[in-house]
């Protein structure tokens, strides 16, 4: 990796975002790619997969996002499972703010757009390093650009591969492999581990319940049994 | 329609999660439980989702040996204990299942 140029013109700082987030940006097209194929499986129309990309523009509550609809949950539903698992973007909010104070509008307008876990990732760290605070904004901008820019390229190529795709090959379950792969690494402490089970249980107890409800009280019971046995530690 | 409707919806709750706390509570602190609470978060609802998705054939619980999602879960899951790695889950997950089809079919 190149240092960035001393120089602290908009430019160089756009283009230090570009760089940086590049690798990130690397990292998420196999799942632009499974998202737009397992967007179809879950019976979306190809436009409506490619632009929820563009309108939500969030990877997990994408999956999450696709599997409801697919299975024809009530939009209210579908709308609080996102609020939910978006939350933390509200931490990266709070993170940045006081890095991009006094901007116009317009500029918090488009960086809260393009205000992604990749894009928080590197910028967080460069503004902890890089004393410059007029040209700040434009980090972010770079590396949230790129981001949505291989975003959305792999989500329509994943979709056009999608379509051609037998669904016999049960391209659905990567949804579950997905969720697998993200949280079974995070159990490894007893909150975590408590949580999960608790939430798998009601999950399975409560799966009857009409509008994927029982979904919601899983969730929240996985993380009021996680939150309270922290606060017991 | 119903649809695009949904999906703007998730847009618009997905943008004030990040554009309040970024450009209007930047002031303020954050009381510690919710920070707290937001590490469960994914935990929680991303099990559920799978744990349905998983356990539930047709609205019904399928834990029998006919559900070959329930082994290829298992081993994914060990393949994510020990590798870390969503791609190289997902990929041993769907080998097991494809093999499972067709070594029983």
């Amino acid at each position: 990796m190149t240092p960035d140029p001393p120089a602290s013109t908009s430019r160089a700082r756009f283009l230090a975002g570009v760089r940086r987030e590049l690798p990130l940006a690397l990292g998420v097209t196999p799942f632009g790619l499974i998202y737009g194929v397992l967007a179809l499986a879950a019976g979306l129309p190809p436009w409506l997969a490619v632009a929820m990309s563009s309108i939500v523009f969030a990877g997990s509550a994408q999956f999450i996002g696709v599997q409801l609809i697919g299975a024809g949950a009530p939009p209210a539903i579908v709308i609080l499972t996102t609020f939910i698992v978006n939350l933390r973007h509200a931490l990266y909010g709070f993170s940045l703010s006081p890095y991009l104070r006094a901007l116009p509008d317009r500029w918090y307008a488009l960086l809260a757009y393009l205000l992604t876990d990749e894009a928080y990732a590197v910028t967080i760290i460069d503004y902890r390093r890089e004393a410059d605070a007029i040209h700040r904004r434009w980090f972010l901008l770079g590396a949230g650009l790129t981001l949505w820019t291989v975003w959305q390229v792999s989500t329509v190529v994943g979709v056009l591969v999608g379509a051609q795709l037998p669904p016999g090959w049960a391209l659905d379950f990567t949804l579950a492999l997905t969720f697998i792969g993200l949280v079974v690494p995070t159990l490894r402490d007893r909150p975590n581990i408590a949580a999960a089970i608790s939430a798998g249980i009601i999950a399975v107890l409560a799966h009857g319940l009409p509008y994927q409800l029982g979904l919601v009280a899983a969730s929240l019971v996985g993380i009021l049994v996680g939150t309270w046995l922290e606060r017991r530690v | 329609m119903i649809q695009f409707l949904t999906v703007l919806g998730m847009g618009l709750v997905t943008y004030l999660t990040r554009l309040v706390p970024l450009h209007y509570l930047g002031r303020k602190q954050l009381p510690a439980w919710s920070l707290q609470t937001m590490r469960y978060i994914p935990t929680a609802v991303l099990t559920a989702i799978t744990v349905g998705e998983v356990l539930f054939r047709d609205g019904r619980l399928a834990v029998g040996i006919d559900n070959h999602r329930l082994p290829a879960a298992i081993l994914a899951g060990i393949v994510a204990w020990r590798s870390g790695n969503v791609l190289l889950t997902i990929v041993a997950g769907m080998l097991a299942f494809w093999l499972l089809q067709i070594l029983v079919a």
